[in-house]
């Protein structure tokens, strides 16, 4: 999977696709019928896909032996959210669900 | 949190600004994307150049761990789809705002569309502001701030995502493995998950999506996304074609 013409079809293709979704009401006029389904679909979808796409790296990546999720990632990532919560604060998100995680690391309390 | 923002020079700025702390989780993230593409064998001018042609840093991630599996090129196209759609959302969302430019320029701000660039324009600039009088030079004034503080923001996004991609595709292997550098990833979502749960039918939609999520991570493919996505999105529509209009 080097450079191949193969490889790159792909992803000038999932670009195409990207870029369609993000122009598609934009440069669409504005008298566009939209199907009421769709319209409520799109209303979800961001509560669906970041959640999904968040959980995978949280519960299962790089999972101690013996153990069946990341317990200090859950943790950390618990932290994270309280501080993105009360802060709505990129930075201070960041840096508690790092800072908690390195901690825990480092310590092993459990 | 709304501040008038009087002149352009100073809205460009200011966007550019204000986007520092997402920019600032998004450095580790397109390191660990272009490292990502090096270590899964892609050329370096394939890795930069998806950097360029997709630009969105979880479908990037989603796409080259199916490519490594050989994945079916339609698997890999729809996953992306998939991953992106919510840029379909914010697109609808900020549509109104961007009606007034140009074609090209709808383009450009449209390919520059990424999560925290919507989620600041609509902190800044909440939609369906009507503090000024339509058609009057105040309005054009605002309108023109709200489009460099647009591109503010986004322009400094892009060229910080190229760069730390370009980094991580030529330095990644520098880059200790142990610092856990990877979980500012999920983070920079997480940062953005909150504020996308405005009702008890978004908060379901996430605990099925999650729920589905969990279940069906051993699924092939991150075929279990697309699941996860699509249940959570059923659930929610449904939900809200139940629910009685709140006037």
């Amino acid at each position: 999977m080097t450079g191949d013409f193969y490889t790159w079809t792909i992803v000038c293709a999932g670009g195409a696709v990207t870029l369609l979704a993000r122009a598609s009401f934009i440069v669409l006029p504005p008298e566009t019928r939209v199907p009421k389904w769709m319209q409520r679909c799109l209303k979800y979808v961001a509560a669906a896909v970041l959640p999904a796409l968040v959980l995978p790296d949280v519960l299962f990546r790089d999972v101690a032996v013996g153990q069946a999720v990341n317990t200090y990632r859950i943790i950390a990532a618990l932290v994270a959210m309280l501080a993105a919560w009360k802060t709505r604060n990129i930075f201070a998100t960041l840096g508690a669900g790092m800072a908690t995680l390195w901690l825990l690391q480092y310590f092993r309390p459990f | 949190m709304l501040l008038p923002v009087n002149n352009t020079r100073s809205a460009y700025f200011r966007g550019l600004s204000d986007i520092t702390p997402a920019v600032v989780g998004l450095i580790p993230f397109g390191m660990i994307t272009g490292a990502a593409a090096t270590a899964a064998g892609m050329d370096p001018w394939l890795a930069l150049g998806m950097s360029f042609i997709i630009y969105a840093g979880a479908s990037q991630l989603a796409a080259i761990s199916l490519l490594i599996q050989h994945a079916p090129a339609l698997v890999v196209v729809a996953t992306i789809l998939v991953v992106n759609l919510r840029f379909m959302m914010y697109s609808a969302a900020i549509a109104p705002q961007f009606r007034h430019l140009s074609a090209r320029k709808k383009w450009l701000f449209s390919y520059l569309l990424v999560d925290h660039a919507f989620a600041l324009l609509s902190a800044r600039f909440p939609p369906g502001d009507t503090t000024q009088t339509p058609g009057t030079k105040a309005e054009q004034q605002v309108k023109k701030n709200r489009d460099d503080y647009y591109f503010g923001g986004t322009s400094f996004l892009w060229v910080m995502w190229q760069i730390s991609n370009a980094i991580g595709v030529f330095a990644g292997t520098l880059i200790p493995g142990n610092w856990s550098l990877d979980f500012a990833i999920p983070l920079v979502f997480l940062a953005l998950v909150l504020p996308a749960l405005q009702s008890r039918t978004h908060w379901l939609t996430a605990l099925v999506a999650v729920t589905a999520a969990a279940f069906t991570t051993a699924l092939p493919m991150k075929l279990g996304l697309i699941t996860a996505a699509v249940a959570g999105v059923a659930v929610g529509a449904w939900l809200d074609s139940r629910a009685v209009p709140v006037k």
